[in-house]
């Protein structure tokens, strides 16, 4: 129960100052941390020449039109990336999800006399790793995954906090239950897929989302492995499209198209590219936020 | 139990049992252990390049070793100072900012009487975490030129002219401020979770006692939530000299440059776009291992002070 709530406290005058001011404020708060979405939103929506004129806040689109999206969607490489990433998401968080659920269920059994040094193992490379430039020349020269999707998919396949998440609510299931199973005859595939797995749906859905907006929102890996411009992720097109050029010489990728987006396309695709992860928002915060519960009282 | 029986039989004979009961579940087990090997204790393997003069044709089993001259390389250039004073810099103003910001924001909302009014703050400050990186550096982009609404204002109250991203006095604030504005919210539902978690009859007892709003606050809510700060704050520490490059990546360019550039980019500008692989792998095993002494430091510290740690 929030501490607000509760009724047993004296209200004093002092109190009630501190609750205006304290409502104001998260109100005011509330407001900046909205505005540059809705910013977005509208200028997304408004019409180009105009919005360039416009000099204060945006609080509705200026002459509503969906020119930006229309001309969007006739984008090639915009489109092409918008897929790709459907794609990778897909197939990424299928193998994450396999990693981490056989994972999660092999460490949460007892009496496996190897457990506790798996998990040392596994803890361990969460502390301490090989560094960028390790990884990187394992997965470019030794396995010589550059340039395919499998770069960005394997090497963070198994994120271990999410592994300790989804151990801990494993561990959660009474053991009678499985003990059960197992007496009855059936193997470890079966108790992972029909008892398991189904007692822990609200867990799984959190995993998926972990790991599906992370996917979705990551650009890094897919800019050090792909060379070819038609296997580009929507985050790294945006990244071309939104971020001025200085830092492109840096990152050695060179944007040849960049002076045909306009700026109202800009605002259309961040929505574009945005929209998904909102729209399972809403329904799913509640176990997003179960999920950092779980992980904060496992530590 | 089966295990009590164990006890008495060697070593041997415990692994033959073990293995003959649980071989499903260590076949299960393979392609886990092969990921990990292949992809995490691979690259710890392949750091020992720090060490050598490496060439990739050769590999680390042909390569000269070097011993720690690439490290001596990088302590003598004038690299090192400029890098490590700004990822401390970023650092610090990262944890001095950004650490206090969540707690502040769940203190707030955990005061708030209205369950409607405190949902809606919630959802909107949770929001941002999810858009991307690359989005929101993007919008800090846009809103930061002299014809985004925030450089506009800047430039007019300062009578400076140009995108701010180019002044490299505004670096550090930016970076700082967007990061509150994309994590503050996500970051306070630990602390949420930690103030729900307060037993009310605490609450009632130190009004019985007298105690006012105020002290209530200071007496029962602030030591309610001191074990999830301590632990966020150790977590926090070990990644002093950590500051990540994807976002450094994102708002660098050449003006900004001298009080930008930290470690990790520097590690990805020198191994990635350079090629001096074994020189920058040294670098970046500097800094992992100055972050492993720091977590382990800050953790042994907090163990001794009020028993709370990670291990």
């Amino acid at each position: 129960m929030r501490r607000g709530e509760l009724k047993n406290c004296r209200i004093t005058k002092g109190q009630r100052v501190f609750d205006f001011f304290n409502i104001c404020f998260l109100i005011m708060l509330s407001i900046v941390m909205f505005y540059p979405m809705w910013h977005v939103v509208c200028a997304s929506f408004s019409d180009a020449s105009e919005l360039a004129k416009n000099e204060g806040v945006l609080l509705l689109p200026i002459q509503f039109n969906i020119n930006a999206y229309s001309s969007m969607f006739k984008h090639p490489l915009i489109m092409r990336s918008y897929f790709n990433s459907i794609f990778l998401l897909v197939s990424s968080v299928a193998v994450s999800m396999l990693f981490t659920t056989i994972c999660a269920y092999v460490l949460s059994r007892k009496n496996v006399l190897w457990n506790k040094f798996f998990n040392i193992m596994i803890i361990f490379t969460m502390f301490f790793h090989g560094g960028l430039i390790a990884t990187y020349l394992l997965v470019a020269r030794t396995l010589k995954l550059n340039n395919t999707y499998w770069a960005l998919i394997l090497p963070n396949a198994l994120s271990v906090y999410n592994m300790i998440i989804m151990r801990t609510s494993f561990e959660g299931i009474p053991e009678s239950i499985s003990e059960a199973a197992y007496v009855d005859g059936a193997s470890h595939w079966q108790v992972l897929w029909k008892i398991v797995l189904p007692l822990s749906k609200s867990i799984l859905a959190v995993m998926v989302l972990y790991y599906a907006v992370g996917v979705w929102n990551a650009w890094f890996s897919a800019s050090i492995y792909l060379s070819s411009r038609s296997k580009f992720p929507l985050q790294l097109i945006l990244r071309e499209i939104l971020i001025s050029n200085n830092t492109e010489q840096m990152a050695g990728v060179g944007g040849q198209d960049q002076e045909a987006i306009g700026e109202t396309i800009k605002f259309a695709t961040i929505v574009f590219a945005t929209v998904p992860i909102l729209c399972v928002y809403p329904f799913l915060q509640k176990y997003f936020t179960k999920g950092v519960m779980i992980g904060a009282v496992k530590g | 139990m089966k295990n009590s029986t164990l006890n008495n039989k060697s070593f041997w004979a415990i692994f033959k049992k073990d293995f003959i009961r649980n071989k499903f579940l260590y076949l299960m087990f393979v392609p886990i252990i092969a990921y990990f090997v292949i992809f995490h204790y691979m690259p710890m393997y392949g750091v020992l390049m720090a060490f050598q003069d490496y060439s990739p044709r050769l590999g680390i089993s042909g390569s000269k070793w070097v011993g720690f001259a690439n490290f001596m390389d990088f302590f003598k250039s004038p690299s090192f100072w400029i890098v490590l004073r700004n990822t401390v810099k970023i650092s610090f103003a990262s944890l001095v900012f950004g650490f206090p910001a969540p707690v502040v924001l769940a203190l707030l909302l955990n005061e708030v009487k209205s369950n409607k009014l405190g949902r809606v703050v919630q959802n909107i400050t949770y929001l941002p975490h999810f858009i991307s990186l690359v989005v929101v550096c993007g919008l800090v982009h846009m809103f930061t030129r002299d014809t985004g609404i925030i450089g506009r204002t800047y430039n007019a109250l300062t009578g400076s002219k140009g995108a701010m991203l180019n002044n490299p006095s505004l670096f550090l604030p930016i970076y700082v401020i967007s990061n509150i504005w994309k994590e503050m919210g996500w970051g306070s539902i630990i602390y949420l979770a930690a103030l729900l978690g307060i037993d009310n009859s605490l609450y009632e007892a130190a009004e019985i006692d007298g105690a006012g709003r105020w002290k209530q606050t200071l007496h029962v809510t602030l030591p309610g939530i001191l074990p999830t700060f301590v632990i966020m704050l150790i977590l926090r520490l070990g990644q002093i000299l950590g500051v990540g490059y994807e976002k450094i990546l994102l708002l660098y360019n050449s003006s900004t440059m001298d009080v930008a550039d930290v470690i990790s980019t520097y590690v990805y500008r020198r191994g990635l776009i350079d090629q001096s692989w074994s020189y920058s792998a040294a670098v970046g095993l500097f800094n992992s291992a100055v972050n492993l002494m720091f977590l382990t430091a800050s953790n042994y510290i907090s163990k001794k002070v009020n028993g709370y740690a990670l291990w």
